[in-house]
């Protein structure tokens, strides 16, 4: 027998089941209709706002018609997808008694969870391109802008960066799967999670920042500012959505130069001009390693969780 | 015994705690290869987390289980490719029909392309399904869903067979094919079965033997015959008798007969207790007298009173060890 397939047949039941449910449709309905909102909001922002040196990137960046751009929408929307595709991974199986009958087959236990993850991830990815891709030709079509070689890689790295957020809630959720005994339970707990990273986190930083670091009069503005800002900004990057909007912003935009707080002294005699595409990518390589270390950490919880629960389905 | 007899799956000493309880404890156990092997005992006796311990599914706190030769906690993998369970309250994927539950279960155990259709044609065909094989699982009935989980299991073809619980919920009739598929399963084809239940008629009718459980050990094991006598020499013989004429004359007579303790009266029946079985001495006795017998049953030798009566003794014991403690 092949060593691997259990796990093969696992990844492509659980393939085959993502791409034939409703909830996908759902899911492919309202990303589609973002796409789209967020194209026509981009070609009017354009308009209006006129045409920088890499037109195509700001097809994705660009907002316009109080409609959000495609790459806040993401950010926004993504964790959503991730949720659908995973909160009732474990605990859907466990309470329709399936997972006690899958389990009693010769295959290992890991490959259940693996075959799920990966299942989850390889949707997302295709789910990911295939709308990158779109936005991209529709844009094309409809501006006549054609994209020059290092923007399509910029975008490609977007959309990477895009698999590895929305794949580190495909992880959180099947962690939450494996904890909670009931699919309501899972759902509503990514859900709060989901609300606080991209909501609270960002008022939970500053109330940090400004206790530890107070700039509340002149003399504590001079000696704190950079401080404070700092300190601000790392705990936001605690949030894998600040994470994801930061890195994203800086490879989608070349005249973006430095990530962190720059000082007067280190601007002096710098040239003002776009950076290249390495330099873009070594500016967010921690933020891709930030971001690839808090999937893998979410995804290796719920496996110690799911190896060490008991099987029993009452 | 015969040599032909091999024990296919033992235990030494197992055990599993949750916590300060013991759900299993101490348990030896050892079955037979080709027989039907009744794990019997209340809800919460242990008895899937026996099964469970079996199978590789937990881990045992204490002792170990083989199947054969293979230990079930250090190489869960290969015990479960000869091993085939069917869990209470089976479950199917209900988004797919049975056929594609069936296929899947196939491929999981390493099965593919021609060998794969043929084995789910047939084994679909053999619990009557065919029919019903294109419709979601979630239209099924229990009996239906009963049935398939039989497939289900015998998609890998297993050795052994353990089933939990596979009569609760289901109709006679259903009940009735159920039970004719488990000897066909057993006696045609050579597998051996494990059974656990609380229902003890139908255990009766197909086991060759018998476990009862109760809080985490066994407390009997052995052939229903066996454990029937077993029960009566321990404690008294108990007849039901029912005849015409029946009248107090007869019941004065009844006690004067040898070995009699005790005689009532339970509507029409008497119910003699004594130490001897009675019943040549008595039916001769009745007869040379001219009574006509419409009843006889000599109690103690069914299940359910085997069950009963130890069942009542293991909590007659689990009270004494207690009592000290509870005085304290």
């Amino acid at each position: 027998m092949k060593k691997h397939a259990g796990l093969t047949a696992l990844f492509e039941k659980e393939l085959a089941d993502h791409l034939l449910g409703k909830r996908f449709v759902l899911i492919l309905v309202l990303i589609w209709a973002t796409c789209f909102a967020s194209l026509y909001g981009a070609t009017s922002g354009m308009r209006e706002a006129g045409v920088s040196d890499y037109p195509f990137l700001q097809l994705y960046t660009t907002g316009g018609s109080s409609i959000p751009s495609f790459m806040s929408f993401i950010a926004l929307l993504g964790p959503f997808v991730g949720l659908a595709l995973g909160f009732d991974a474990v605990n859907g199986e466990r309470s329709s008694g399936t997972l006690n009958r899958l389990m009693a087959q010769p295959i290992y236990r890991d490959s259940i969870i693996i075959g799920k993850f990966l299942a989850g991830t390889a949707v997302i990815a295709i789910m990911v391109f295939t709308m990158g891709i779109l936005i991209g030709t529709c844009g094309t079509l409809r501006t006549g802008f054609a994209p020059q070689p290092e923007e399509v890689m910029r975008i490609f790295v977007f959309l990477f960066f895009t698999v590895v957020y929305i794949a580190f809630w495909l992880g959180l959720s099947i962690l939450f799967s494996v904890l909670c005994r009931h699919t309501a339970t899972s759902a509503l707990a990514v859900i709060a999670l989901w609300i606080f990273f991209a909501i609270f986190m960002s008022l939970v930083a500053n109330i940090v920042a400004n206790a530890v670091y107070p700039v509340n009069n002149d003399y504590y503005v001079i000696v704190n500012s950079l401080k404070n800002y700092s300190l601000n900004l790392n705990l936001n990057r605690i949030s894998p959505y600040y994470l994801y909007c930061e890195a994203v912003s800086t490879v989608m935009d070349p005249s973006i130069r430095a990530v962190n707080a720059v000082t007067m002294n280190q601007m002096v005699g710098a040239i003002t001009g776009y950076l290249s595409f390495g330099q873009s990518l070594l500016l967010v390589w921690p933020h891709l390693t930030g971001l690839i270390a808090l999937t893998l950490a979410a995804f290796a919880a719920s496996y110690v969780c799911f190896m060490r629960q008991e099987i029993r389905s009452n | 015994m015969d040599n032909t007899e091999q024990i296919i799956i033992t235990t030494q000493g197992l055990t599993k705690r949750y916590g300060e309880k013991c759900a299993v404890n101490g348990l030896d156990l050892s079955i037979r290869k080709g027989e039907i092997f009744g794990l019997l005992g209340p809800n919460g006796a242990g008895k899937t987390t026996t099964i469970l311990m079996l199978l590789g599914l937990t881990e045992p706190s204490e002792g170990t289980a083989s199947i054969c030769g293979i230990d079930c906690t250090r190489d869960p993998v290969s015990v479960k490719r000869i091993v085939g369970y069917m869990p209470d309250n089976v479950g199917f994927y209900s988004d797919l029909t049975g056929r594609e539950n069936l296929r899947f279960t196939g491929r999981l155990n390493g099965l593919s392309g021609k060998e794969l259709d043929e084995r789910v044609d047939s084994l679909l065909d053999r619990v009557g399904m065919t029919d019903a094989a294109d419709q979601k699982a979630s239209t099924y009935s229990k009996g239906m869903r009963q049935r398939l989980g039989i497939a289900d299991v015998l998609m890998k073809d297993p050795q052994i067979i353990i089933m939990d619980e596979p009569t609760l919920g289901i109709d006679p009739e259903g009940m009735r094919e159920l039970l004719i598929l488990m000897r066909k399963l057993s006696k045609e084809d050579g597998r051996t079965l494990l059974i656990s239940s609380h229902q003890l008629y139908q255990i009766q009718q197909i086991c060759d033997r018998v476990g009862i459980f109760v809080s985490g050990s066994l407390i009997a094991c052995g052939e229903i015959s066996e454990l029937g006598k077993q029960i009566q020499q321990e404690t008294h013989y108990s007849l039901e008798l029912e005849t015409t004429p029946s009248d107090i004359e007869l019941l004065n007579e009844i006690v004067k007969q040898p070995g009699v303790e005790h005689v009532s009266k339970e509507g029409k029946q008497f119910i003699i207790e004594s130490v001897a079985d009675l019943r040549e001495n008595l039916t001769a006795f009745l007869g040379s007298r001219g009574y006509k017998i419409l009843h006889l049953h000599q109690r103690g030798g069914d299940l359910d009173e085997i069950y009963r009566l130890y069942f009542e003794r293991a909590e007659q014991q689990d009270e004494k060890t207690r009592g000290p403690h509870g005085s304290l």
